[in-house]
């Protein structure tokens, strides 16, 4: 009892927390936007591993941190154009096409490193980002360790939610967005277009997916390794019915997670010795499983998700 | 009838618009004017091209000919961009689709604002857009709440916000497809009102029926389509429901009439069902048919007749209650036995329930009965002699299609009916289940399926009527019971009943909701 205490007010561990929850975050609100406009988006996965591989090339070709960023979040938005054809104005299932646009994102990820790297044997580092030091806040006893020693973009992170939430339910956009995701009827006799908004929000969202993976390569770990996204993506696709579409409840499940993580981990090294760690590594995932049977029976599904829409259908 | 604008100025013209889909005309050369305070019905039978013609209005399709002329704020006609509803919202085009087009997650101020703001505005400006509605409801009566949840609110107030999303753009022409089919007649009466008083104010409008009635009550002017094309268009002073129903179906028409029955002993009593959960649920349920009658069952939809319907057809197991056809109890009845101890069921939704659509005519046919040894020997289908047994009823049922391997969904609406009275009614069944039989259906296909019902009536058989149509109900049913919100009342024969009582107990005695 008394070791699982000393975790859980250990600053270390909730830092650790809000960093692991970090990408789910990205990630979480990237399909979150694309659900609430009626579109699945399972390339997330290959989006993770393509932004991861896409930040990191760029800073090792010699681009700053942040332009590397933004090239992550710009293969993100071409892999989330793909998909967003094949799925808003042809109509494809949008299963099929996500899982498509995972398998190749990850392949030519893969390809492109294996390509322009064919022989090292240990991945290439690069110099990553370093936590923010934010007067005042940064050297509070506790809190500012457990909350406020983190790198850029886990605070770019919390920002998105906040800007997502603002423009999902104050802006005539995040109107639109709600409504296209419920009946897109509703948004073409209004004299909006469904396929604009549609192929928009997933372009922007697999953006935000991709800066997921590019804070595995630029900010967590310093380097791009095989399987590194290791299927976090899976868990955002989850996380996102966990969350009922809401982005406030979004960071919460990601924090959650990040914690059920965390903990595991540091539980391991207390109690290691008498339970195998392969038990402490699902932990996370059965937890969520839990937390999904409970949430997710009366999840309020967008009622346009997955249902392609026609123009002057007959 | 009302009166018409005498030399107002047109504020739209469809001229020579033609639409083709495939082989079919939906549209032939139409030409159409409105006028500014004008009242134009569009009257035609189902598949006439009527919802067609308003979505090539409207830019949901582009016409294959002719073009859609409107007049901006007094100004000339001008041409109207095709195939694009902003373009017609803009030119102050308005519609209220038959099917609503609001999105349920959003309020019915959010419906209403979708689209007139700027994408890129970083707030949506409420209180000014409150303040033009709060004036726009006080002068046209038109009443909503506009922070509900639209999922939570009713048929006739998402109506209502639908033609204030119109009204809200400004518009000069309001386009309603069928407005009164979701509606209970106080409801219609409200909303014919409301149109009246904003067609006064200058607002031009049409609106979409098959209902003579309500055409010639509450119209200045009448334009009939038969097969895609105009056949009349006549001052609604110079005309009568006889001679519009002929022009509607190309020749004249016999009503069905109702002789006096010989109802005998009761033969399907269900005794205090009760099934379901949440809007569709059934309560407490009383109901006796006798044989060689029709029971009416009124109700405005989602008032629990589909429930009912499942329950009869033994689709759903009650909760509670008791179900019995002459001595036989009916308390684990599945679809199968009810079918073999002779219940016809003709299905609410005749092309999702009624049909396999991509099976041919003749396995449709023959789908109920499929293990009687006339269809299969041995465990194995007999297809001649189930092609001919087609063939017999193609011809006695009037059944249109190439030939009896056609699949079934290429047949209309009115024929795919025909394929599930013969199979049902072929077999000479005890008790009939008829729910919304003439639904979608154009006024040939209707009499035709009122005369079967009828005749089922005199062979003996018990019919149960479940219709929104109180005309239909009130023409055929001896006796008619009212469903609201899963409660069916006691049925009372028609004769005792008027069309106001049977609408005041639609909406729950009350008739709060038709306010």
């Amino acid at each position: 009892m008394s070791e699982i205490l000393e975790i859980l007010l250990s600053a270390n561990f909730w830092a650790a927390s809000l960093r692991i929850a970090t990408p789910l975050i990205f990630g979480v609100i990237g399909a979150l936007v694309c659900e609430r406009a009626g579109v699945l988006n399972l390339g997330i996965e290959g989006i993770f591993t393509a932004g991861a591989m896409a930040g990191w090339m760029a800073v090792w070709l010699g681009a700053g941190l942040w332009g590397g960023v933004l090239v992550a979040a710009l293969a993100g938005a071409f892999f989330g154009l793909i998909h967003a054809i094949l799925t808003v104005p042809l109509g494809l299932s949008q299963h099929v096409s996500g899982i498509g646009v995972t398998l190749f994102a990850t392949s030519l990820s893969y390809f492109i490193y294996r390509t322009a790297l064919p022989d090292v044997s240990s991945p290439p580092r690069i110099e990553e980002f370093e936590p923010l030091n934010i007067p005042g806040l940064s050297d509070l006893p506790f809190v500012g360790p457990a909350l406020f020693q983190q790198t850029p973009l886990t605070f770019l992170a919390l920002f998105l939610v906040v800007a997502t939430a603002y423009v999902l339910y104050r802006t005539p956009l995040g109107l639109a967005i709600q409504a296209v995701g419920d009946n897109p009827s509703a948004v073409e006799s209004q004299g909006l277009s469904v396929y604009g908004l549609r192929i928009g929000v997933v372009v922007v969202g697999s953006a935000i997916m991709a800066l997921g993976g590019a804070f595995l390569t630029m900010s967590a770990f310093d380097a791009f390794f095989f399987g590194m996204v290791n299927g976090r993506g899976w868990i955002c696709i989850a996380l996102t019915v966990f969350a009922s579409w809401r982005p406030g409840k979004a960071l919460l499940g990601a924090l959650l997670f990040g914690a059920f993580d965390a903990f595991q981990v540091r539980l391991q090294t207390e109690v290691g010795a008498f339970i195998p760690g392969q038990v402490f590594l699902m932990m996370p995932y059965l937890l969520s499983i839990a937390a999904l049977i409970v949430v997710a029976r009366k999840a309020d599904y967008p009622r346009a998700l997955l249902v392609p829409y026609f123009r002057g259908q007959r | 009838m009302v009166h018409s604008p005498s030399d107002a100025p047109l504020v739209l013209k469809l001229d020579g618009i033609t639409k083709r889909f495939g082989a079919l005309t939906a549209n032939g050369d139409v030409t159409l004017e409105l006028k500014q305070g004008e009242i134009l019905a569009l009257l035609g039978e189902n598949g006439a091209g009527k919802t067609t013609l308003m979505n090539i209005l409207f830019g949901h399709y582009v016409a294959d000919e002719g073009n859609v002329l409107v007049a901006r704020d007094g100004q000339r006609l001008a041409e109207l961009e095709p195939g694009s509803p902003h373009a017609a919202l803009e030119a102050g085009i308005g519609m209220v689709h038959q099917h609503f087009t609001l999105a349920e997650n959003l309020s019915a101020l959010d419906n209403i604002l979708l689209g007139t703001e700027a994408l890129s505005a970083l707030k949506s400006a409420r209180a000014p857009a409150q303040k033009k509605l709060a004036e726009l409801m006080a002068r046209s009566g038109l009443a909503v709440n506009l922070d509900m949840r639209v999922s939570q609110l009713s048929v006739g107030e998402k109506q209502r916000i639908e033609i204030l999303k119109a009204l809200y753009r400004d518009a000069r022409v309001l386009v309603l497809d069928e407005p009164t089919a979701v509606l209970t007649p106080q409801e219609s009466e409200t909303l014919f009102a409301t149109l009246k008083k904003l067609s006064a104010e200058g607002l031009g409008i049409i609106f979409i029926s098959h209902k003579l009635a309500e055409v010639i009550a509450s119209s200045h002017r009448i334009a009939v389509l038969r097969g895609g094309r105009k056949v009349a268009d006549l001052p609604t002073e110079a005309c009568d429901q006889r001679q519009l129903a002929e022009l509607m179906v190309g020749h004249e028409i016999t009503e069905t009439v109702r002789e006096p029955g010989h109802a005998g002993e009761p033969l399907f009593v269900m005794t205090g069902v009760s099934a379901g959960h949440g809007r569709e649920a059934l309560h407490d349920i009383y109901m006796d048919l006798k044989s060689g009658e029709i029971l009416g069952i009124a109700g405005v939809s989602g008032n629990g007749q589909t429930m009912l319907a499942r329950v009869i057809s033994g689709l759903e197991t009650p909760a509670q209650g008791t179900m019995t056809l002459g001595n036989r109890n009916l308390d684990h009845a599945s679809a199968r036995m009810m079918i073999d101890i002779g219940l016809a069921r003709i299905p609410e939704d005749r092309h999702h329930d009624g049909i396999v659509g991509a099976m041919s005519v003749s396995e449709n046919l023959a789908i109920e009965a499929i293990r009687k040894p006339e269809n299969q020997q041995y465990g194995l289908l007999r297809f001649s002699a189930m092609r001919e047994r087609a063939r017999k009823l193609i011809k006695a049922y009037d059944i249109r299609c190439q030939s009896e391997d056609s699949p079934a969904r290429l047949l209309s609406g009115g024929n795919i009916q025909k394929i599930v009275l013969a199979r049902t009614l072929e077999t000479e069944p005890k008790v009939v289940l008829a729910a919304q039989p003439s639904r979608g259906l154009d006024v040939g296909a209707t009499s035709d399926v009122h005369k079967r019902l009828l005749a089922a009536r005199g062979r003996g058989a018990g019919v149960i009527l479940i219709s929104e149509d109180l005309d239909e109900l009130m023409r055929l049913s001896d006796r008619i019971a009212v469903i609201h919100r899963g409660h069916l009342s006691a049925a009372e024969p028609t004769e005792t009943l008027d069309r106001g009582t049977l609408g005041l107990r639609m909406a729950g005695h009350s008739g709060k909701d038709a306010a």
